[in-house]
């Protein structure tokens, strides 16, 4: 009963989400204020709708309910309960219900936060929300229905795919759509104003928060994926270049230039027809993202169907969103007003050369991502494109921004005064020098010219230090009056400082995980020992075992500094026994920031067995980077509700979202 | 500088910028992209040693052998071509002989293909989508071969997914 009830609450929100796409539009033409109101009461009942359905799924996976074929192809009645609420994302038909209700989600705290916006904007946004919203009920409630029942119900489930028992589904998914379901926010906006005709500083400052938010979940989810990957699939790599991972990776950097640009288009009223083009790009980044990993286009990992009709029919989605809204864009950009010119060396020029990096360097990997596929559609011709491609073109392209960073926070607004921030930089520029090359010395080996490499996550950490420093005043005035200015500083600027600190982490990380570290495959009796970054791997024999739904048999490590024993690891090979499915668990040990990674091969004839023993150092640096970001986000967040004149209410919106996140699980 | 000039000098750094990113990946295309290749088609396309492919197919039964530590070689076949691999490391939990296989490397001076990385994805019913294509085609493999060979999948799946 309780599924045909969810069943029939998505039916509903299908119904609500069309009449909220089309009144409040039509009620902002006539300037009717009933049919505008319409879509703040519409949005609330369509997440309210959306939540119902998507409790009534979760509640037939928490007891297992194997009548309903989406659940018996997914779960196990032995499964922890953990993995059961998780499980409910962990396949295409719930995955998508979670991108469904995410949507609805934002449209819900547009309505209730945006109440200091303009009726007809507001109207707009919401309508376009739920135009998107209605295009996906259609998707779910055609080809991917999680409803769907089975007679008679099998006594068991088939089990999850054992690599997606693990807490990293519960957690990754859930961001990573918070983050790039979040830009359609950005992308309604833009849209919205295209149907007005009209836009000014204030929207960029209505979106910005909204364009931010989304940025510290989705960056927060890109790490939270790559660490998952790292961990699980124990071939000790953290990005490995998959076309799904670029799948979210190029939302993030079109995601990142918007952010830039908003702030521009904010305080100068420039770059604002750009940066409604990039909102729209953001977004259909983020759309063809869900095209990608969810039409099955690409085998992997991640594409739970291989079902030609969604893949058209999400292509359809794609094309009408993407196309329409490019349409729109051409048609009305001529007619809004552009902003005045500036000079290249300001504040404003500094953001413009982050922007142009940001997107070339998207441009690098859409094209790297979709080649094969266009390749193989025209010609039939099969190729892969990997990381020496990416490496190559992505990772040259964003060594200038790299080190453009610290310059942008040091140039003024309007005119910039670039011999000045040249004379401040000098002394961080000495300083991250000196550090590579003592990091270099200490750690010896490698290229030399990863120095510089070192050296640039150093100058993205110093220089972050240095743009504070300076705003405090610090070394001219006494200490305690530097620390006043410095605390009467906005939190936004704490938060850049942060943002650009943290990517100096994640770089620093980067350079010295691939720099210093080292890798040894080599078979192992009992008693065997293996050095790896000065410590010393010890094998100590094998052992079977059993979990609740596999069972295992692992391998027990022990880990010396010399002849001090500091650590012991367990590394296994698992066998899932529903799906006869075998998974390896790595062993990995932290040392500070670096680790110890063992995996296990196959056993020898002899009695060995092939282990690869990885030494990663300062490899949690490269996520460590990724997290200072993500609180970055949240420190500039928290700032716009002290912002006279900017919705205030928006600072909270952002804080609602983990509650609502709570629900969802 | 005049205003001219100005912006005459950021629209130029901007398309330069553009320019030397196309250039870029014309030449990473050129120089980092592997193409696919099945045993058959070896036999009739010339590959230079040292050529960076990737090459597809079955792991020819019986054909597992291990050697000096983790050294180990199989037979990549297509039912028309056979060609000798081999690779040192761990393979992927989901290697077997008779399964699909997608190994990335090159010929060495001798013809014999080495390969530096060997791709098995994370599901007990995956086939690589290359070579699954190719081996329908010609009829080697069918979709339902693999999945009836995993245990405990109930009969109705077929049905359901329909």
């Amino acid at each position: 009963m309780i599924i045909e009830i969810g069943h029939y609450a998505l039916v509903l929100a299908l119904a609500t989400a069309l009449i909220v796409s089309v009144m409040p539009m039509i009620g902002a033409r006539r300037g009717d204020m009933a049919m505008m109101t319409l879509a703040t009461t519409g949005s609330l009942a369509l997440f309210a709708l959306v939540l119902m359905s998507f409790g009534a799924l979760t509640w037939a996976y928490v007891v297992s309910d194997f009548s309903v074929v989406n659940v018996w192809e997914n779960s196990h009645s032995l499964m922890p309960l953990i993995y059961k609420f998780s499980g409910v994302w962990g396949n295409h038909e719930g995955s998508m219900m979670l991108w469904l209700l995410i949507l609805c989600l934002f449209s819900a705290m547009v309505a209730l936060f945006g109440r200091n916006l303009p009726e007809t904007l507001k109207a707009n946004v919401l309508a376009v929300q739920a135009l998107i919203a209605s295009a996906f009920l259609f998707f779910i409630l055609l080809t991917s229905n999680p409803f769907l029942r089975l007679d008679p119900a099998p006594a068991e489930g088939q089990d999850l795919n054992p690599v997606l028992q693990d807490l990293g589904l519960a957690i990754h998914p859930p961001l990573l759509y918070l983050g790039y379901v979040g830009f359609s926010v950005c992308f309604s906006f833009a849209v919205a104003a295209l149907i007005e005709g009209r836009i000014d500083a204030a929207w960029a400052r209505w979106v910005r928060p909204w364009t931010l938010a989304a940025w510290t979940f989705l960056t927060a989810g890109i790490a939270m994926g790559s660490y998952w990957a790292y961990y699980e699939l124990g071939w000790g790599g953290w990005w490995f270049w998959d076309p799904v991972e670029n799948a979210s990776f190029m939302p993030w950097l079109a995601g990142t230039a918007l952010l830039h640009s908003a702030l521009v288009m904010e305080k100068r009223e420039a770059l604002k027809i750009w940066t409604v083009l990039l909102a729209i790009i953001t977004f259909s980044l983020s759309l063809l993202g869900t095209f990608l990993v969810r039409s099955g286009v690409l085998t992997s990992v991640h594409s739970f169907a291989t079902d030609p009709t969604r893949g058209i029919f999400i292509l359809c989605i794609l094309a009408i969103f993407i196309g329409g809204a490019f349409t729109l864009f051409a048609w009305r950009a001529p007619s809004l007003k552009s902003g005045g010119l500036f000079a290249p060396i300001s504040r404003e020029g500094a953001l413009v050369l982050n922007n142009l990096i940001l997107t070339v360097a998207t441009g690098t990997v859409l094209t790297g991502t979709l080649y094969p596929l266009v390749l193989e559609t025209l010609t039939g011709e099969k190729i892969s494109v990997g990381a020496p491609f990416f490496n190559m073109t992505f990772g040259l392209l964003m060594l200038p921004l790299l080190v453009a960073v610290p310059f942008g926070p040091l140039l003024a607004w309007k005119r910039g005064d670039l011999l000045g921030a040249l004379q401040r930089l000098y002394l961080v520029a000495g300083l991250s020098l000196v550090a590579g090359l003592v990091f270099f010395y200490i750690y010896n080996g490698g290229p030399i010219l990863s120095i510089f490499g070192l050296a640039l996550g150093f100058w993205g950490m110093f220089g972050a230090v240095a743009d504070l420093w300076y705003r405090g005043n610090f070394g001219k005035v006494k200490l305690g009056v530097a620390f006043r200015r410095l605390s009467g500083l906005p939190r936004s600027t704490f938060g850049t400082a942060l943002a650009h600190f943290g990517l100096g982490v994640t770089v620093l990380g980067i350079f010295a995980a691939t720099t210093f570290g080292t890798e040894t495959v080599t078979e192992m009796k009992p008693g065997a020992s293996v050095d790896a970054g000065g410590y010393t791997l010890t094998f100590d024999g094998m052992r079977e075992a059993a979990g609740p739904n596999y069972t295992e048999s692992r391998g027990h490590f022990t880990v010396k500094r010399g002849s001090v024993s500091v650590a012991e690891t367990w590394s296994s090979k698992r066998l899932y026994t529903a799906r006869r499915m075998p998974t390896t668990e790595a062993g990995i040990l932290s040392f500070g920031a670096s680790q110890l990674y063992v995996s296990l091969g196959d056993p020898m004839a002899d009695g060995g067995i092939v282990v690869r023993i990885w030494w990663k150092p300062f490899i949690l640096c490269i996520w460590g980077g990724a997290l200072v970001m993500m609180f970055a986000g949240f420190v500039s967040l928290s700032d716009r509700r002290l912002r006279v004149g900017a919705p205030s209410r928006k600072a909270k919106a952002a804080k609602v979202v983990k509650p609502g996140l709570e629900a969802a699980e | 500088m005049t205003r001219k000039q100005k912006r005459l000098a950021v629209i130029l750094g901007g398309v330069s910028f553009i320019t030397v990113a196309v250039l870029l990946v014309m030449f990473a295309f050129s120089q980092s992209v592997a193409y696919f290749f099945m045993p058959a088609d070896i036999a009739q396309t010339e590959i230079r040693p040292g050529t960076r492919i990737r090459l597809g197919g079955l792991v020819a039964e019986g054909s597992v052998k291990r050697g000096q530590g983790s050294t180990v070689s199989f037979t990549v076949t297509d039912g028309k071509g056979n060609v000798p691999v081999t690779y040192t490391g761990i393979l992927p939990d989901l290697f077997r002989e008779g399964q699909g296989v997608v190994t990335e490397g090159a010929f060495d001076a001798s013809h014999a293909f080495v390969a530096d990385s060997v791709l098995a994805k994370h599901d007990e019913t995956y086939m690589p989508k290359d070579v699954a294509d190719r081996l329908k085609k010609e009829g080697v493999w069918e979709d339902g071969k693999a999945t009836a060979k995993g245990a405990g999948m109930p009969v109705a799946q077929g049905v359901v997914r329909q």
